[in-house]
């Protein structure tokens, strides 16, 4: 007997064949990948792999040439609804310079919606370490209070699906473990995360699958199997060979 | 309709305070329209051509020209840090982001014209008695009209390379017809013509507000989409 699976266990995302291409340059194959609720999809790969833009066509901010994406069942980006789910850290923070962390915060908290912006901009930057400098322009924080800022925001709205480029760059040892945790309770909660990292011993411990990103295609792929290390090892074979 | 309106209102506030702080477009744009009143009132040559002839053309050269100012700023500041982006992820209608940038754009610029009219007033010995309704409600129409369509094209331009540059190429076409109409009626109120004589550019920059903000209201959602 049959059915229809429920939500909380059907995939969350589900991207197959993604082509991507800049003029004649290719710069993601065939890429494909299923996400569920309270799965970390770690992807490493060498500078220019293509993981940055994979993440854009996931989180809807740039369409594929090729194959498609679906957000239980929705084009990521295209409805409010899709939006909603989504929570993106970038390579660039989102935050305005002139704003207070708390101000930008309290912002992206209006724009989702959330019925007290300034209570849950304070709330998150308290979870994070950062209420002492929530008032303080963003552009005089150091890079690694900036990183936790946008890392605050990218949670604010408790998005189902968390896609993270590079979320340790710039963090202090405390941080890391901070983020670490704070990533932990989000799979618990039921969210998914991808995540794109090359601190591979950091993010191993969160991570239930694991990729390659090289030359735009999948070197490596599938769930975590063995220790970082040993994971790190196939990765140099596959970049050499 | 509640909900829309919230966010046209927060982006709006988020503008406004950026501003607030940095400065940035309303400096550039107040030092602009103060050097383009200086240069005019000193470069005319007083013999041959006489102050009120010349006086609706100055106005609304540095209306139009302080406004490109102001208005190159708008998505300038989304791009720092990919800003736009934050936006375009959250879960709101496009249009209330068009909204929202149009309102802080018609704040900026208002400003600059609330500045920049007593200026022109000192400089070029205007007497607004009895005109200067007339005048505001000109620049408030032709106002409303240029920055909406300039609202558009800060967005369409802000991801290209010459950003700074395009807005002005792609505007200043769209510009023409409400500036020039607008010149035409401040003429005729600095000269105490009758208000029939102005009715009539006073409804086609009514009718270009309109067709403007609606067809950019409409084209705004999708020129944000990749």
């Amino acid at each position: 007997m049959t059915g229809a699976p429920s939500p909380a266990t059907s995939p969350l995302l589900h991207a197959t064949s993604l082509e991507r291409r800049f003029g004649a340059a290719r710069v993601l194959r065939g890429i494909s990948l299923t996400v569920s609720p309270g799965e970390c999809h770690l992807i490493v790969g060498p500078n220019g792999a293509g993981k940055s833009t994979l993440l854009r066509i996931l989180a809807g901010l740039a369409r594929p040439n090729g194959g498609a994406v679906s957000l239980r069942g929705t084009v990521p980006g295209r409805e409010p609804a899709s939006r909603r789910a989504v929570g993106l850290l970038s390579h660039q923070s989102h935050l305005y310079d002139d704003l207070s962390a708390a101000e930008n915060l309290a912002f992206a908290a209006r724009l989702h919606g959330m019925p007290d912006p300034e209570g849950a901009a304070r709330d998150r930057l308290a979870a994070l370490g950062l209420l002492e400098r929530a008032d303080e322009p963003v552009r005089r924080l150091s890079r690694g209070l900036l990183q936790r800022v946008a890392i605050a925001r990218a949670l604010l709205h408790e998005p189902t699906l968390l896609l993270l480029d590079e979320p340790f760059t710039g963090l202090d040892p405390h941080a890391t473990s901070q983020v670490t945790t704070m990533l932990r309770a989000e799979l618990q909660r039921g969210a998914a995360v991808v995540l794109v990292s090359h601190e591979v011993r950091e993010a191993w411990p969160l991570a239930t699958h694991a990729y390659a990103l090289i030359r735009g295609e999948w070197a490596l792929a599938g769930p975590v199997a063995g220790s970082a290390d040993q994971f790190l090892a196939r990765y140099r074979e596959a970049m050499d060979g | 309709m509640g909900e829309f309106l919230g966010v046209a209102l927060a982006v709006a506030a988020k503008d406004l305070r950026v501003e607030r702080r940095s400065k940035t477009a309303l400096v550039s744009a107040l030092a602009f329209a103060v050097l383009t009143l200086v240069i005019f009132n000193f470069a005319r040559d007083a013999a041959s051509l006489s102050r009120t002839a010349m006086a609706p053309s100055v106005l609304w050269i540095t209306f139009a020209f302080s406004g490109v100012i102001a208005l190159n700023r708008s998505f300038t500041l989304e791009r720092e840090n990919a800003a736009l982006d934050g936006l375009l992820m959250a879960p709101v209608s496009r249009g209330a982001l068009f909204v929202g940038k149009y309102l802080a754009n018609l704040a900026f610029v208002f400003a600059v014209e609330t500045v920049a009219l007593p200026l022109f007033v000192v400089f070029f010995g205007v007497d607004l008695r009895g005109a200067a309704g007339g005048v505001i409600l000109v620049a408030v129409l032709a106002t409303a009209g240029f920055v909406a369509v300039g609202t558009v094209f800060a967005a369409m331009t802000v991801r290209t390379r010459f950003a700074e540059l395009m807005l002005p190429l792609l505007l200043l076409p769209f510009m023409l017809p409400p500036v020039t109409w607008a010149v035409q009626a401040t003429a005729r109120l600095l000269s105490g013509r009758p208000a029939s004589e102005i009715a009539g550019w006073i409804r086609l920059l009514g009718l270009y507000d309109l067709v403007f903000i609606t067809a950019c209201l409409l084209v705004f959602p999708s020129l944000m989409d990749e």
